[in-house]
């Protein structure tokens, strides 16, 4: 397993690079990100039933990443698996392919566009409910921000999710601590939220959603319970890997001059803060 | 037949089908029984319900969803647009009570905007059936189509036998060339009726059942409407995106102008009440359309002579 975890970390620090590259010429929604970046790399690096010959097969398992604006982390995690070709990723913002700042089906890999928050909970329910009625053993998994929860539409899938038992259905909560623009605990509260989704009839978990020893243990668990949606809580920092952005309630939205790129890359592998000067985004 | 027995049998010899309701079970009442586990009822949800129906058809399923027409398209509407409109999946949305058959709900359940908030969105297409008979004869290749199709459900009993039912293909009645009226959904009988009462008057009419306001031959619009002295449309919707805004932009495409009369709802709701009160009160039953197209015509005719 140690050696597992050796070079799930190495993956993941290249998708950082990935992510880091396409913060410039335009930019991206570095932040948030960041933060998913563990639990897309273990996902993707065999717990699902997902390779690229594998795409239009019914048994295949379903990812679907409902915080479409963390793309570039779902992207840099295809380049690494094999799904798109490194290269493509310099295609990011222009109109010579389709790699924006949210997901597009166009891209091999990609189940469904999202972007607009609170959509793909119930998209990946209408995916379990099929698997329920053709007793198919797939796994679906949809990855949520912990912003996108206050979106009324989310706690309305929940209703319908417990109602049909959905127990195939993994709700992960990228529990960054921020919304767009500030501190989730300072905007709408969600705490308890392990709470809100018990009390909802889903069975709860939390992790450090760095940690690819507890993402392992806790996935390996899946599913929780007979008859219940299973939910991780996966607690992450928002700008992981990057201790100038890290935990920044105005660094969501990046867009970095090339010398700054530099610096963030070797930031990522020393540790060494940069000095940052490009204007901040706080609306996109 | 009915509404419920097509599907009943879509479902039975199709496993494509499936059939889901925001609790809107009036057109279904006996389909959770026979159906099982293929009727799947999301509670009063319609924006969950659009994106399970959007992951079931993901699946190769081609779900038949319900809710209020009035929620469905409006409560709904960025999940229609974002799931299954740019995704093109074949989800068929069926909206109740649309139009006038909301009687006296009130506002909050009129429908009067959907067939413009429908047609909005590229990849949906509008069904808008005259009557029971119409939806009926319409309904088996809407199911079929492998587009996403909003379908403004209409169980009013028929005065008419209607024609075979063609994609995109407006009903036409008549050739007559002094009027021509062109309608879809629930005032389809009073439309039918006011052309015999003008024809008892000496006035040739035409009258055309829209039948899908998208897709639609737009060849056989111009067509109808070629040369005739006045063109009524007639409609339980809002005048703006409606077939009055469908047909002007037929018209301005094709160099075309003409006197048009139309009967819509202009920047207002309509009085809530039973169906024939909502008639006599906005001036729409068979004799105040006749009434006022036969007045428009005696107008134009004294001021051609004046």
């Amino acid at each position: 397993m140690d050696k597992k975890i050796i070079q799930l970390e190495k993956r993941a620090l290249k998708v950082r690079e990935h992510i880091i590259n396409m913060a410039t010429d335009g930019g991206c929604f570095i932040g948030a990100s960041l933060s998913c970046v563990e639990i897309l790399v273990y996902l993707y690096s065999g717990f699902l039933n997902l390779s690229k010959n594998n795409l239009k097969s019914a048994n295949r398992d379903f990812f679907f990443l409902s915080k479409g604006h963390d793309v570039p982390a779902l992207y840099g995690t295809f380049a690494e698996i094999g799904f798109i070709e490194n290269a493509r990723l310099k295609n990011h913002l222009k109109t010579n392919d389709d790699i924006y700042w949210h997901p597009n089906t166009k891209i091999p890999g990609v189940e469904f566009h999202s972007g607009s928050l609170g959509h793909l909970i119930s998209v990946a329910a209408g995916v379990a409910l099929d698997c329920k009625l053709r007793r198919s053993q797939n796994k679906i998994i949809v990855l949520l921000g912990d912003g996108e929860l206050n979106e009324g539409s989310i706690w309305e899938a929940l209703l319908v999710i417990n109602a049909y038992k959905l127990d195939n259905l993994l709700i992960i909560i990228d529990r960054n601590q921020f919304q767009a623009n500030a501190r989730t605990e300072e905007i709408i509260p969600l705490e308890p939220l392990d709470r809100k989704f018990e009390s909802f009839g889903c069975s709860v978990k939390s992790i450090n959603g760095h940690d690819f020893k507890e993402i392992d243990e806790v996935l390996k668990l899946f599913p929780f319970e007979n008859n219940r949606a299973s939910v991780i809580i996966s607690d992450t920092i928002r700008g992981k890997g990057l201790p100038s952005l890290e935990a920044k309630a105005d660094r969501w939205f990046c867009n970095f001059t090339k010398n700054e790129i530099n610096d963030l890359l070797i930031e990522l592998n020393s540790g060494k803060k940069t000095e940052l000067h490009s204007e901040t985004l706080t609306v996109r | 037949m009915n509404y419920e027995r097509i599907l009943l049998e879509q479902v039975l010899e199709d496993e494509r089908f499936i059939i889901l309701t925001a609790e809107n079970r009036a057109a279904l009442r006996n389909l959770p029984e026979i159906l099982k586990n293929k009727f799947i009822d999301t509670g009063i949800t319609e924006q969950t319900m659009i994106g399970i129906s959007a992951g079931l058809a993901l699946r190769g399923r081609i779900p038949v969803v319900h809710a209020l027409a009035a929620f469905l398209t409006m409560r709904a509407f960025e999940f229609i647009r974002t799931d299954i409109g740019i995704s093109n999946l074949p989800v068929k949305l069926v909206g109740s009570f649309a139009g006038l058959l909301s009687e006296a709900n009130g506002p909050t359940h009129q429908a009067i905007e959907d067939v413009a908030l429908m047609r909005g969105i590229p990849n949906i297409n509008v069904f808008c059936p005259a009557d029971e008979n119409d939806m009926l004869l319409g309904l088996p290749k809407i199911l079929e189509y492998n587009k996403p199709f909003y379908i403004r459900y209409n169980n009013m009993k028929p005065d008419v036998e209607h024609t075979e039912f063609a994609m995109g293909q407006p009903e036409i009645f008549g050739d007559g060339r002094e009027v021509a009226i062109l309608v879809y959904g629930a005032l389809f009988g009073q439309a039918y009726s006011a052309k015999q009462i003008l024809e008892s008057r000496g006035i040739e009419v035409k009258l055309i059942n829209m039948r899908t306001l998208k897709p639609l031959n737009e060849e056989t619009v111009v067509e109808s409407i070629k040369n005739t002295t006045l063109i009524a449309t007639i409609e339980d919707h809002f005048i703006n995106g409606g077939l009055f805004t469908i047909l002007s932009e037929i018209m301005a495409k094709n160099k075309l102008s003409a006197d048009i009369l139309p009967f819509a709802f202009k920047n207002k709701w309509f009085k809530p009440a039973l169906l024939n009160d909502v008639l006599t009160f906005e001036g729409l039953t068979d004799v105040q359309l006749a009434d006022k197209i036969e007045f428009y015509l005696i107008t134009k005719r004294v001021k051609a002579n004046a």
